[in-house]
């Protein structure tokens, strides 16, 4: 249950400026890569368009081809919704259905799509989805209630278990931890740790000591200057990227010389 | 170590200045009634030149007194404060005093057997000569005018709110800001400043030309109304659903759902108590029209159930056939007693309306215990 990508020389407009110019990366499936590189560098926008999202934003478009197993997303035809079906995501700040209880926020992909299901089945979903997010123990006793009334850190996991009832190949992560404090990153990142044993998970971090340690691949994205597009400056294991990279502008990166 | 004693000193800290004692306020007050009435007295007492002329004279003696003791800084606070209050009070009075002369003039009429469950067909001026010269009790009620009001009201939300609530949908979510959804925004305030009779006149041509001259229905007035509470739902929707968080929209989208799912499940709930309590002043805005009504529905005084045929009476064209055309034209009392009741009915509805959107809002608002 668990898919790779592949993008091929994708270019990102917003408009007619481009934000993020001529990038072609492989995502391993059962992995874990880190999108790492100062604000601004068009990291998020190239996350975005991972799984169709970057389209939502008017004028928004894409040139270049992202394949899922060989598929390309941006084919003729492809309809944005399948694509984030399979492609979930997890934003920057928690962002639960107000309107919402936690299970309904947690079956909230499965019932906004309209698909009938037993009261059995859903509870299951829920829990496995809630165990699966490390939320389940904290919050068995009061599903019922708005999922707002929960912690930061536990709306952001409330968040990951919604993303995973829909059951995506792949996950994509915005920054997940940045509005959290150093406990409930602790647990996101313990949690990112797991989810790679059956999901492809992609992240971004402003947070190179996060990158380091839940990462199996590093991509290190840069802009030349301001209204310059973002670019792919380099792309490989996380150790070498960290220890040993080829590129001088990844060296003074990671090791804090830049910026 | 030997500790630093500061003596303390005994009168008063060094970080404060003088201040006026608890009782100033009042003790200004008093002074300032008791001179206004002197002052009165000597040219004719009235109640109103007393209010004013003791209002004036407690803001400045404050103001005065708090300049002397307390300091600049502290004199400007009391004069602002004096200011935002005395505003707040003449903003009041004249909803005290319109509340006050309805309910006195009204509860007459309301307490009246049979008021609310009586329509006027068959009362005469006779009856009316009756009651006033013979002390017989007065007839007719205002049961075929409240049905009225409620059945025209009714079918005109029904009307506005798909209609306006689709619109603001459309301008939020898929207008883009484009030139179609600027060009509604721009008609529709042009159309909130569309005067009522205008509004009832529109009605009127328009069903005079589809249907047939004369059309002269509730359903006729409903469509007048409607054209007043559009723009008013819409506007007011589309502030709600403007406020409803991008990121519920993206959390939606990035789950697979699709855009119309998203705004019928998340993005409308969200905004829903907004949209009920904008909708419920819609209607308390048109529920007192009399212009488009009396051009549209005409006026009747029997019962009529039928929306869509018929003259129609509603409250206010009641009021005014009332006041104006009095039953009994040499005793006009009865009549101004119903039209007073009349009114006060009407006030009553509103209130309730207003409350229950309060209702809504509550019931409806994004839950956020724990």
């Amino acid at each position: 249950m668990s898919k790779r990508i592949d993008v091929k020389d994708l270019n990102v407009y917003y408009g007619n400026f481009l934000a993020v110019e001529d990038v072609s990366i492989n995502i391993e499936a059962k992995s874990v890569t880190a999108f790492i590189g100062p604000s601004g560098c068009g990291k998020s926008t190239f996350l975005r368009t991972l799984n169709r999202m970057h389209e939502v934003l008017p004028g928004a478009r894409v040139e270049g081809e992202v394949l899922l197993d060989g598929d390309n997303l941006y084919g003729p035809g492809v309809d944005p919704v399948t694509v984030r079906s399979q492609i979930g995501m997890v934003f920057q700040r928690p962002n639960p259905f107000p309107t919402m209880s936690i299970r309904d926020n947690v079956l909230a992909g499965v019932k906004l799509n309209n698909q009938k299901f037993s009261k059995g089945e859903a509870d299951t979903l829920v829990e496995r989805s809630l165990q699966g997010a490390n939320l389940w123990n904290e919050v068995k006793d009061r599903l019922e209630k708005p999922g707002s009334g929960l912690s930061g850190g536990q709306q952001q996991r409330l968040c990951i278990a919604r993303a995973i009832a829909v059951e995506p190949q792949v996950i994509l992560m915005d920054e997940p931890c940045s509005a959290l404090d150093p406990i409930s990153t602790l647990a996101i990142e313990d949690l990112i740790n797991e989810l790679k044993d059956q999901y492809t998970v992609v992240i971004v971090t402003h947070n190179m000591q996060q990158a380091a340690r839940v990462s199996d691949r590093t991509a290190f994205f840069n802009i030349a200057g301001t209204g310059k597009p973002g670019k792919l400056i380099e792309y490989g294991d996380t150790h070498t990227i960290f220890s040993n990279p080829t590129v001088k502008a990844t060296e003074d990166y990671v090791s804090g010389r830049f910026g | 170590m030997t500790a630093t004693l500061t003596p303390v000193r005994s009168k008063r800290s060094a970080l404060t200045k003088g201040q006026l004692p608890k009782y100033a306020p009042y003790v200004v007050l008093a002074t300032a009634l008791i001179i206004g009435a002197a002052v009165l007295a000597l040219i004719g007492f009235n109640a109103f030149g007393w209010g004013i002329l003791s209002a004036i004279l407690f803001a400045a003696g404050l103001v005065g007194w708090s300049a002397a003791v307390e300091g600049s800084r502290k004199a400007k606070d009391k004069l602002a404060t004096c200011l935002v209050v005395g505003s707040f009070l003449v903003a009041l009075l004249p909803l005290v005093s319109v509340i006050w002369t309805v309910l006195v003039n009204g509860v007459p009429g309301i307490i009246t057997p049979g008021f609310l469950t009586n329509s006027m067909n068959g009362v005469t001026g006779a009856y009316d000569n009756k009651a006033v010269e013979a002390g017989a009790p007065v007839l007719g009620g205002i049961y075929h005018a409240l049905l009225g009001t409620v059945q025209i009201t009714l079918l005109a939300t029904v009307i506005s709110v798909p209609v306006g609530l689709l619109t603001a949908v459309y301008l939020v979510e898929y207008g883009n800001d484009g030139r179609l959804a600027r060009a509604i925004t721009f008609f529709v305030d042009v159309m909130t400043g569309i005067p009522s009779i205008v509004a009832g006149l529109f009605a009127a041509a328009f069903f005079f030309a589809v249907v047939g001259p004369g059309t002269k229905t509730g359903a006729v007035a409903a469509v007048a109304l409607s054209v007043l509470m559009i723009p008013v739902v819409v506007r007011s929707s589309e502030e709600m659903l403007k406020i409803v968080p991008n990121e519920l929209r993206e959390a939606a989208y990035a789950l697979g759902v699709r855009k119309w799912r998203t705004i019928l499940k998340v993005v409308i709930p969200t905004a829903i108590s907004g949209i009920a309590s904008g909708v419920t002043l819609a209607i308390a805005r048109v529920i007192g029209e009399t212009a488009p009504i009396l051009v549209t529905a005409g006026f009747a005084t029997n019962i009529n159930n039928n929306v869509f045929g018929g003259w129609m009476a509603s409250l206010p064209t009641f009021i005014y056939t009332q006041i104006l055309n009095p039953t009994s034209p040499s005793n006009p009392g009865p009549s101004s007693q119903r039209a007073w009741g009349a009114a006060l009915v009407l006030i009553i509805l509103v209130m309730i309306l207003n409350l229950g959107a309060r209702l809504i809002a509550r019931i409806f608002a994004p839950k956020t215990g724990r």
